[in-house]
């Protein structure tokens, strides 16, 4: 048990070095880190917002607003389809309930055309289906979400939201923001060093879909302000609050089609405002637009409020227009931002936020850092004179399973939170344990009669299989504490997953070798231990 | 240099003699802490009930205004308000449920904490605003869901896997003995209506860490001793075994408990429950594996038979290998 081979301290040493060279940017202060030369890691452990401050906040997105988005472009494509089809295919009764979709084919002749040409729509890129279609009755045809169908679109969606997000934080300036999936309908944003999340808030709940339809002048103004809407039109409220108004659902153009968003100031009123240039096909479409019903109305609909209704004036060339309504400077900037990084393909609701002021989280470091330090000193102490020589070898190898730990989490970019602090504290404890228990049965076998050689290998001997089984029961716990628990448990599993595997390295391994080496060298005939 | 002893040599202490009497009054602190937990109830945090909560400092006066602020806060229409020290003195946390409808809008629950902090701001001067933290009744149902079966999880897992390394008899003491330390701590939590969220169920968790490390210590040394006094009476072969590792075990609690010490009396306000808890678990813990772990197994009939047709495959690999030979 005492011996070791030359290469195998060779190995032992080299890793006690690594270990302990990149705890260094974690523990050396900031102003002092740029000065240390360029063969000093740089990576350092994130703390957690709990520690140092910033916002945390959970997003939902609501798969049923989702299901409801996909159901209305499907039925604009399936009409769309059907008129261009050639012949002309007729269809009636489009309804949509249950989240399906279904309509007849008014000649039940040209059925399988029809499904012919909804075939395109409904597949999706891996071969499969994203919508079941079935035909009943020789001519009613319903289109129903594939399951697979609905999860991809989830998925996609949730894939967009992130880069959305990114996108609007990313234009408020110099914050870090980190933005997260998490399970399969939640997004995770976390910006360190941001105490006030109003701002971003305001910017990341903006769904920011942007929509321009014709209104519905025909309209019977009376139904308009009950809410209710003829066939072929929708009721939307005024942004402001004055009133409703009646669009036609169709033929309008979606605001996804913009290049660019910039805050103005109308030329006019004067009035904050926002302009806004559509790519080429959506410039061509509004131009279209704009020429087939000058002197008309058109809406404009952002997240389901109508902020203006002006009336087209003359056709608008180049894809260039001007959206005007009670903006603020600030709210015009914001609706800017969030039009410039797209809509949100689906509406996230705000589930959890957490915020915590960077007084409260230096305080918490500075006198967190003092009591852990005071407290290990305390244990160094009593360890040295309980042990002496023994206690000196424990006390270098507690020292270094800190930094180990540290290291650890700075290279795989952990974060330390308050929890994963408590993981500290039980691995610390549990590394000192090992060394008392060891050197407990190594008094204990000197008690016994045992020579000095003898007594310390039958020391680490018999004391390695209680310091073996309790390190695995730890790890049992800190793996179902990984899988089962949530945010801040899953911090102090990590932390206690990599306390277990550096403290049995140091307090067992490397404290054989030292002691090895000691009794080596000197020959002791007696312990003092 | 003369080392420092805190236990004796050879100590023989006959703990299991109270072995009745401990656990009758284990027993009783038991029934009396799950009372207290349905009767009392736990002070639960946002975390696990949902609501919102705002830290606050009052960063020019000793000691909070608590029963000012309670009509203040209460005054403003959204209920009555939980208000309690968190940390310092001057150092408060004013917890709310939230509003009707703030699951359908959040705008509800932000206004609802501007209107707060923007009265703290207003009649206080030296008010600092640490932090608020809004959650969902979904995620708090969740999150409270998660940290239950993590506990259980882990309760489990640690005691199936001593069953498999010592024998059933192990097992069933040491799950017995972490339900002991986690039924006594959330007891405490229920009397001193400390606030319980998801740190505390990280010091709960590190309690279960530290006390089965200790089980296992005391249970490593009695399936030493068993194979090596086949003849001995199981008592006190257990009473040896507790008086053999007593050293360590004072030593152990020691070092864990200075750190701890350390944090309750300087450590940071936020974690002031959780380092708390952890110190009153270390007490627990450490009692428990000596009368709540070992009795057991006289209880179960461990004996002289134990360890022999059926022992841990660990153990087999041991006495093939070359030095088990020499030992005893």
């Amino acid at each position: 048990m005492l011996e070791f081979s030359r290469a195998r301290v060779w190995m032992l040493n080299i890793i006690l070095l690594l270990g302990v060279v990149f705890a260094i940017p974690s523990i050396v202060p900031g102003r002092y880190l740029s000065q240390l030369s360029d063969s000093i890691p740089k990576e350092t452990i994130n703390l957690g917002l709990d520690l140092a401050g910033g916002s945390h906040i959970l997003l939902e997105a609501d798969p049923a607003e989702l299901e409801k988005t996909r159901l209305e472009s499907l039925e604009g494509g399936v009409r769309g389809a059907m008129r261009r089809a050639k012949p002309r295919i007729a269809i009636a009764d489009m309804s949509r309930a249950d989240g399906n979709i279904s309509f007849n084919v008014t000649d039940p002749s040209q059925i399988d055309a029809a499904r012919k040409e909804i075939e395109p729509l409904v597949a999706n890129t891996t071969g499969g289906r994203d919508w079941d279609i079935d035909i009943t009755d020789g001519n009613r045809i319903t289109l129903s979400p594939s399951g697979s169908g609905t999860e991809t679109a989830l998925d996609q969606a949730m894939d967009t939201a992130k880069d959305v997000i990114n996108r609007r934080i990313n234009a408020l300036g110099t914050l870090e923001p980190t933005i997260i999936r998490q399970g399969d309908d939640r997004i995770v944003v976390q910006v360190p060093g941001l105490t006030d999340p109003q701002a971003l808030k305001d910017l990341i709940g903006k769904t920011a879909k942007l929509e321009f339809k014709l209104v519905d002048e025909q309209a019977d103004p009376d139904q308009t302000a009950k809410g209710k809407a003829r066939v072929g039109s929708q009721v939307f409220p005024m942004e402001d609050g004055s009133g409703n108004i009646a669009v036609r659902r169709l033929g309008g153009i979606a605001g996804d089609k913009l290049v660019k968003a910039d805050p103005t100031f109308d030329q006019d009123t004067n009035q904050p405002a926002v302009t806004i240039q559509f790519d080429a096909e959506g410039g061509q479409k509004f131009t279209r637009m704009t020429q087939q019903h000058t002197g008309k109305l058109f809406a404009i609909i952002l997240d389901g409020q109508v902020i203006s209704a002006p009336v087209i004036r003359e056709p608008i060339y180049g894809g260039v227009s001007q959206i005007s309504g009670s903006f603020t400077v600030e709210s015009a900037n914001q609706l800017a931002i969030a039009l410039r990084s797209g809509a949100l393909p689906v509406d996230l609701k705000i589930v959890e936020e957490r915020s915590v002021g960077p007084d409260l989280g230096a305080d918490s470091i500075r006198r967190g850092a003092l009591a852990a330090m005071i407290g290990t000193v305390l244990v160094l102490v009593i360890m040295f004179l309980t042990y002496g020589r023994f206690g000196f070898y424990s006390n270098i190898a507690l020292i270094i399973n800190v930094l180990m730990i540290l290291s650890v989490m700075a290279l795989a970019n952990a974060t330390l939170t308050l929890p994963g602090i408590a993981g500290f504290v039980l691995t610390v404890g549990a590394a000192v344990d090992a060394n008392v228990l060891i050197n407990e049965r190594i008094r204990e076998e000197v008690r016994r009669g045992r020579r000095v050689f003898q007594a310390i290998e039958h020391g680490y001997k018999e004391a390695s299989r209680a310091i073996f089984d309790a390190n695995i029961t730890n790890v049992i716990a800190a793996v179902l504490l990984f899988l089962f628990g949530s945010g801040p448990i899953r911090g102090f599993a990590v932390v206690l997953m990599i306390g277990i595997a550096t403290s049995v390295f140091t307090a067992v391994v490397i404290t054989r070798m030292w002691v090895s080496r000691w009794v080596k060298r000197t020959r002791p005939q007696s312990l003092n231990v | 240099m003369r080392l420092l002893k805190l236990v004796p040599d050879n100590t023989n202490i006959g703990f299991l003699r109270w072995r009745n009497i401990a656990f009758t009054i284990s027993t009783l602190l038991m029934i009396a802490s799950i009372v207290l937990v349905v009767v009392r109830g736990l002070n639960f945090g946002v975390d696990f009930i949902g609501g919102q909560m705002i830290r606050a400092t009052f960063e020019e006066s000793q000691q909070a205004p608590i029963p000012e602020l309670r009509d203040k806060v209460g005054s403003l229409g959204y209920g009555a308000p939980v208000i309690q020290r968190f940390g310092a003195e001057n150092q408060i946390s004013i917890r709310m449920k939230l509003p009707e409808g703030a699951d359908k809008d959040p705008e509800i629950a932000n206004t609802m904490a501007d209107k707060i902090t923007n009265k703290l701001k207003a009649d206080y001067k030296d008010v600092r605003i640490d932090g608020v933290d809004s959650v969902s009744g979904k995620v708090s149902d969740e999150l409270f869901t998660k940290g239950v079966w993590a506990l259980l999880a882990a309760i489990l897992g640690v005691s199936a896997y001593i069953w498999i390394r010592f024998e059933w008899q192990f097992g069933v003491g040491a799950i017995w003995a972490l339900v002991h330390d986690v039924t006594l701590t959330m007891g405490f939590f229920a009397i001193t209506q400390l606030e319980f969220n998801l740190s505390i169920i990280a010091a709960l968790l590190t309690i279960i860490g530290y006390s089965l490390n200790d089980t296992i210590v005391v249970y490593d040394r009695i399936r030493e001793n068993l194979k090596k006094f086949r003849k001995m009476d199981i008592s006190a072969l257990l009473d040896l075994s507790i008086n053999e590792t007593l050293a360590r075990t004072i030593m152990t609690s020691l070092t864990i408990l200075l750190p701890l010490l350390a944090l309750v009396f300087i450590g940071p306000g936020v974690i002031f429950g959780f380092a708390l808890a952890m110190t009153l678990g270390i007490f627990v813990g450490t009692y428990s594996s000596i009368y709540m772990a070992s009795p057991v197994l006289i209880w179960l009939k461990v004996g002289s038979d134990s360890f022999v047709p059926a022992e841990g495959v660990a153990d087999k690999v041991e006495r093939t290998s070359e030095s088990y030979g020499a030992k005893v």
